[in-house]
């Protein structure tokens, strides 16, 4: 929502920077998108709850079918933030920064629920709550950034003047994110952990594979939505904050006709 | 920016009383350890180096806020932004760091032996901690650096540039107190997560002064 | 518990947080939807509806 005028070209990204165009295209695609997601999401469940129990974790595994997809969008969606920072920082996307706010909330409950189900699953499977594993850190870690992000977000009133370092913060830490990753598994096999029983097999049966990805898919879809959702709603937002501003200057102006523009 | 670099240093020393703060609360930090975990020396000579890694990164976090505020305050840091065709502000920034680090983490860095010695380590562990906390104290002001950059303009940025730097920190906690452990416990390497964390160190001091330049010039208007 | 008391207890929390984020959403977007209607009703107008301006 800042002053830069994107001139109507044919290129589907600038066109789609206009938000009263992004409006009425996403007005259009959400209630697929919700309605999509909701089926497959519901076929996810049916399949996952008819797959066969794993030999060796028994029922447990089921729990697979929201943990691996959760923890998968944990990590799709600060990908969707760190692009829409680009988008930000090199475009000046005006829906860029409107995207990595509606993003952030999403994000961090996904990677809530990665950690949550993760401790579910573990307690049965390896007998404690939490485990200082590479991976379970790691996560964590993540989590941990998405709230730095978010506690930005809602420190900051003016999101125009909000989305430059919003857009940074993000940046450097998809820079940090790798390295992070790195020492966490290092300072993991240092202290080797007491012995964890790896979930990941080489090789998963098709019989999971197949609702595992079904799931994912819904979960992937149901981000989107609820993106697509947030950000229309954050569009308004910025909307009635600006008409608000108008009028507030256009009685000022009435009052006083010096102030006028 | 040798200029800048002296005239930050003046004012660290003369005006701030930053420099001191940030001692006494490494001091309370080390202090409050045996209160916690009882006074067994074997322990706390175990746990040393952990300890004397996270209160300094605890007080290094908390000077973190004043890096540009007080800039900011006075005016003094737009002029620095304007500036910014004649040296790119990243290298500004990056004198800013070493000016903040040399008036509170080095400080740090000379008292953190005689806390060691009241954690009852060993000569070589403290000589590590030390030689560690010395290459690693700089990636903190660097990396925070850019947090103190992005929350210049909050009136309460304080803990929240604690709450965005914490989780980029963590390498560096990890190897540094990897390798003071190293230097004492037989099986672990020292020179190799020493070697780690001083690529850290330098490789915050180009992304955090870049970054931080960018969020800064973001402020100005 | 059994571990079928643990695959219950993830799938639901998964509904909740998802459910609860989901009814933030739509809360959300139905106050501000409200916010603008009255808004557009007092008359307030945005600058783009009164010029032929377009603003991006």
């Amino acid at each position: 929502m800042s002053d830069t005028i994107a001139p109507a070209r044919r290129f589907s990204l600038t066109a789609l920077a206009n938000p009263t165009r992004f409006l009425s295209y996403s007005g259009k695609i959400l209630p697929w998108l919700g309605g999509l997601s909701a089926i497959i999401l519901i076929v996810g469940l049916y399949m996952s709850f008819t797959a066969p129990a794993d030999y060796q974790q028994g029922i447990t595994v089921r729990i697979m079918y929201v943990h691996v997809p959760a923890a998968w969008l944990s990590m799709m969606g600060y990908m969707v933030m760190a692009v829409s920072a680009l988008g930000t920082l090199i475009w000046r996307h005006p829906l860029a920064d409107v995207s990595i706010k509606a993003a952030a909330p999403i994000g961090a409950a996904f990677t809530f629920l990665a950690l949550a189900t993760g401790s579910l699953w573990g307690k049965p499977m390896w007998g404690t709550w939490w485990v200082w594993d590479a991976r379970l850190t790691s996560v964590f870690v993540l989590f941990l950034m998405y709230l730095g992000i978010i506690a930005l977000q809602r420190a900051m009133d003016d999101p125009v003047k909000a989305a430059r370092p919003v857009a940074i913060l993000v940046l450097v830490g998809t820079v940090n994110i790798p390295i992070i990753k790195f020492s966490v598994n290092w300072w993991n096999t240092l202290h080797q952990p007491a012995a964890v029983i790896r979930m990941d097999g080489p090789t998963i049966d098709p019989s999971m594979l197949w609702p595992l990805l079904v799931m994912a898919v819904g979960f992937t879809l149901l981000f989107f939505f609820m993106h697509m959702v947030a950000m229309r709603t954050e569009i308004w937002r910025r909307r009635i904050a600006s008409m608000r501003r108008a009028s507030a200057r256009e009685q000022r102006g009435a009052a006083k006709p010096v102030l006028a523009e | 920016m040798m200029a800048l670099i002296l005239r930050d240093i003046r004012i660290g020393v003369r005006a701030g009383g930053g420099m001191l703060i940030g001692i006494l609360f490494f001091l309370a930090v080390i202090t409050v350890v045996p209160f916690g975990v009882g006074p067994d020396l074997k322990l706390l000579a175990r746990i040393g180096p952990a300890i004397l890694w996270i209160g300094a990164l605890l007080a290094s976090l908390l000077g973190l806020d004043r890096l540009f505020q007080a800039d900011r305050e006075d005016g003094s840091l737009d002029l620095l932004i304007m500036a910014g065709h004649e040296h790119p502000l990243a290298l500004t920034v990056f004198a800013k760091c070493v000016a903040h680090w040399l008036t509170t983490g080095l400080p740090l860095v000379i008292v953190s032996p005689a806390l060691g010695l009241l954690m009852n380590m060993e000569p070589a562990a403290i000589a590590a901690t030390t030689a560690t906390l010395l290459a690693g104290t700089p990636a903190i002001t660097f990396i925070g650096a850019t947090g103190a950059a992005i929350a210049v303009a909050l009136p309460r940025g304080g803990l929240l540039v604690s709450v965005m730097v914490l989780p980029f920190v963590i390498p560096v906690l990890i190897f540094g107190v990897m390798a003071a452990y190293g230097a004492v416990e037989d099986p672990a390497p020292f020179l190799q997560p020493f070697l780690l964390m001083c690529a850290l160190t330098l490789f915050f001091a180009a992304l955090g002064p870049l970054a931080a330049g960018a969020a800064l010039k973001g402020s100005s208007d | 518990m059994t571990h079928a008391q643990y695959v219950f207890v993830s799938y639901t929390l998964t509904a909740i947080v998802l459910g609860g984020i989901g009814l933030w959403l739509w809360l959300d977007r139905r106050a501000r939807l409200a916010e603008l209607k009255r808004l557009e009703e007092s008359g307030v107008r945005r600058r783009s509806q009164d010029r032929a301006g377009h603003r991006a």
